[in-house]
């Protein structure tokens, strides 16, 4: 009961102090419009770059262009909605440096919430936009027999993916409060992860596989359950039912970014660094 | 104080950090600074005290524990009667928080929007959020400012600003930590008779930390002294100059050069023409010195300058300095 008050005291919180960024950003509208479009291109150019690879090759690591393109627009929309949720949490560092964190700790609403709702951009519609785009086209160009299952998996894997990303920047943002100003480690797991994840697993070593599918659980976001819609083989021969698992991974990644996130903030509170 | 008129509680309340510095490539030495030092005090329900203190003596520390940001290390303290680092959140709801060199104004805005955020967080009904609002906004000279975005507002503007956002919850107390710093003297001056007003006319207790010591002198009955994280004087501004051995001074105008007037034991300690300055200790009536002096000497005009806190208390640092260098040796 405690814990659903949080929760949804938190989604207030987070609700009125990202309508307050939104309101501040639309005072500049004109840098408003040039940041969404200019967002838009250079996320664009993401998908460019694998364009440019086939127009030399027919197939990556065995996987055709719709095929890759479904990989890239499922990884580019659920990260580019963590992105636009949580996306902000690398300033936390800079507060932690210039003491404004504190003001958010004498505040009655969840810490997590207000830092989440921190420098909250609706700019960051742009690399969601161009994410759909590209996922758009994918479903449409896949040669997939399409059945109930299949169907249901995409919006399951945008969510549990995006809650996965989400999970990445809760634990990155604790890992920033204890390492101080770590906010390029943690870039490089979000941004690291959400680029990797847009070639398919077979381009990549084993290891590294392993490493993103039992370790980081970003295999789950979108390569096991593409392999389920696309007919493939899985990367490393998991069973088939690992492909609806994303779900269960995401709350128990979420659980445990929660606890990280506890972890730094009484750290913080024991530390004041 | 009677125990039901305790608001604020310290008791033996130690802040321990562990430091981590790098000594050379890979290794780290740790060495534990004790911030605050098993402190104890008692505010009562509608108190004003000033808290001061030199740089890294503690104070901010104090502040951050009061309001819940830190966890103390040892010691017990509650706030009405809450423990600030369990219950963070239901604490807020109580305390006003002004922290002098970061504004919690939303930069881009009119003043107007952070206020109807704070009506909305703080879950504050609508018919005393309107009736704080005017009140503020009447007192603290905001009527012109409300539509204005907050960075095109000057420090003194914002400052009171701020403090108006912290209270329109209605707090019981509001902590400052230097409210004044870098405000010209009208500002100063507005925000010092505000702090009064809502002191003593609506019984809020106020906390502030300050390097200005008019702030203390026009505003607190009581001044504590921290350094080194140990309370150095708790009690009134005037006990503070007999602790500190002060002297107040007499600037005496007579008819004519004379010389030097008798009157110990106030010395005299400089002379300019017909003008003469005594030195007296501060505990001294400096009416009796007056009457004797008038009695035995053609008096036209005179002054009493109060000692500088600032010097009162660098004394008493040099006498504590002293009498611990003499312990040693």
């Amino acid at each position: 009961m405690a814990e659903r008050s949080a929760l949804l005291e938190g989604l207030r919180a987070y609700r009125l102090i990202a309508g307050m960024w939104v309101r501040s950003s639309m005072t500049y509208r004109t840098s408003f419009a040039v940041t969404v479009l200019g967002n838009l291109m250079v996320t664009g150019l993401d998908f460019v770059a694998i364009l440019l690879m086939f127009s030399q090759v027919d197939s990556l690591g065995g996987w055709s262009l719709p095929e890759i393109a479904l990989l890239y627009g499922l990884s580019a929309t659920s990260f580019g909605l963590a992105d636009l949720v949580l996306g902000s949490m690398d300033v936390l560092g800079g507060r932690m440096r210039d003491g404004s964190f504190d003001t958010l700790l004498v505040r009655p609403a969840p810490v997590l919430a207000q830092i989440g709702a921190d420098h909250f951009a609706l700019r960051r519609l742009g690399r969601i936009t161009q994410g759909a785009l590209v996922l758009g086209w994918a479903l449409v160009s896949v040669e997939v027999e399409w059945t109930a299952g299949k169907v249901l998996l995409v919006p399951l894997m945008l969510v549990s993916g995006a809650a996965i990303f989400c999970a990445f920047f809760v634990a990155g943002a604790a890992f920033q409060i204890l390492a101080q100003d770590a906010a390029e480690v943690q870039n490089a797991f979000t941004y690291g992860g959400t680029t990797l994840l847009q070639y398919p697993p077979t381009v990549f070593g084993k290891d590294l596989v392993r490493g993103v599918t039992f370790m980081l659980p970003l295999a789950f976001v979108n390569w096991v359950p593409a392999a389920y819609v696309l007919g493939r083989p899985y990367p490393l021969a998991l069973p088939s039912w690992t492909a609806f698992v994303s779900p269960l991974v995401a709350v128990a990644c979420c659980a445990l970014a929660g606890l990280a996130w506890r972890a730094g903030l009484r750290s913080y509170r024991s530390t004041g660094s | 104080m009677r125990d039901e008129d305790v608001f604020i509680e310290l008791d033996g309340v130690e802040k321990v950090f562990e430091v981590r510095r790098k000594t050379g490539f890979m290794k780290r030495e740790r060495r534990t600074v004790r911030a605050v030092d098993s402190i104890s005090f008692r505010v009562a329900r509608g108190e004003m005290v000033g808290y001061i203190g030199p740089n890294g003596a503690g104070k901010s520390t104090t502040i951050k524990m009061l309001t819940g940001i830190l966890t103390p290390s040892g010691g017990r303290l509650r706030v009405a009667g809450i423990d600030p680092s369990r219950e963070r959140t239901r604490l807020a709801h109580r305390i006003g928080v002004v922290f002098g060199q970061r504004t919690t104004l939303w930069w881009d805005l009119p003043l107007i929007d952070s206020y109807k955020l704070m009506h909305r967080m703080y879950r504050i009904p609508d018919a005393r959020y309107r009736e704080n609002l005017d009140r503020l906004v009447e007192l603290l000279d905001l009527g012109d400012l409300l539509d204005v975005p907050v960075r095109q507002l000057s420090l003194g503007q914002r400052m009171r600003g701020d403090i108006a956002a912290a209270l329109l919850h209605d707090p019981e107390v509001l902590y400052l930590d230097e409210p004044t710093i870098g405000l010209d003297v009208i500002s100063k001056a507005k925000v010092r008779d505000f702090l009064r007003e809502l002191n003593t006319e609506r019984g809020t207790t106020v906390l502030l930390t300050t390097h200005d010591l008019q702030d203390i002198e026009q505003l607190c009955s009581r001044v504590m002294v921290i350094d080194h994280g140990r309370m150095m004087y708790d009690g009134p501004l005037a006990g503070l100059h007999e602790v500190g051995e002060s002297e107040r001074t007499l600037v005496v105008d007579l008819e004519r050069e004379l010389p030097p007037i008798e009157a110990p034991p106030a010395r005299v300690v400089k002379v300019e023409g017909p003008r003469q300055w005594l030195a007296f200790p501060a505990a001294e009536s400096a009416a009796v010195l007056v009457a004797r002096i008038a009695a035995e000497y053609p008096l036209v005009d005179l002054s009493v300058r109060e000692p500088d806190i600032e010097a009162v208390i660098a004394k008493m640092y040099a006498e504590q300095a002293d009498r611990a260098e003499r312990a040693i040796s």
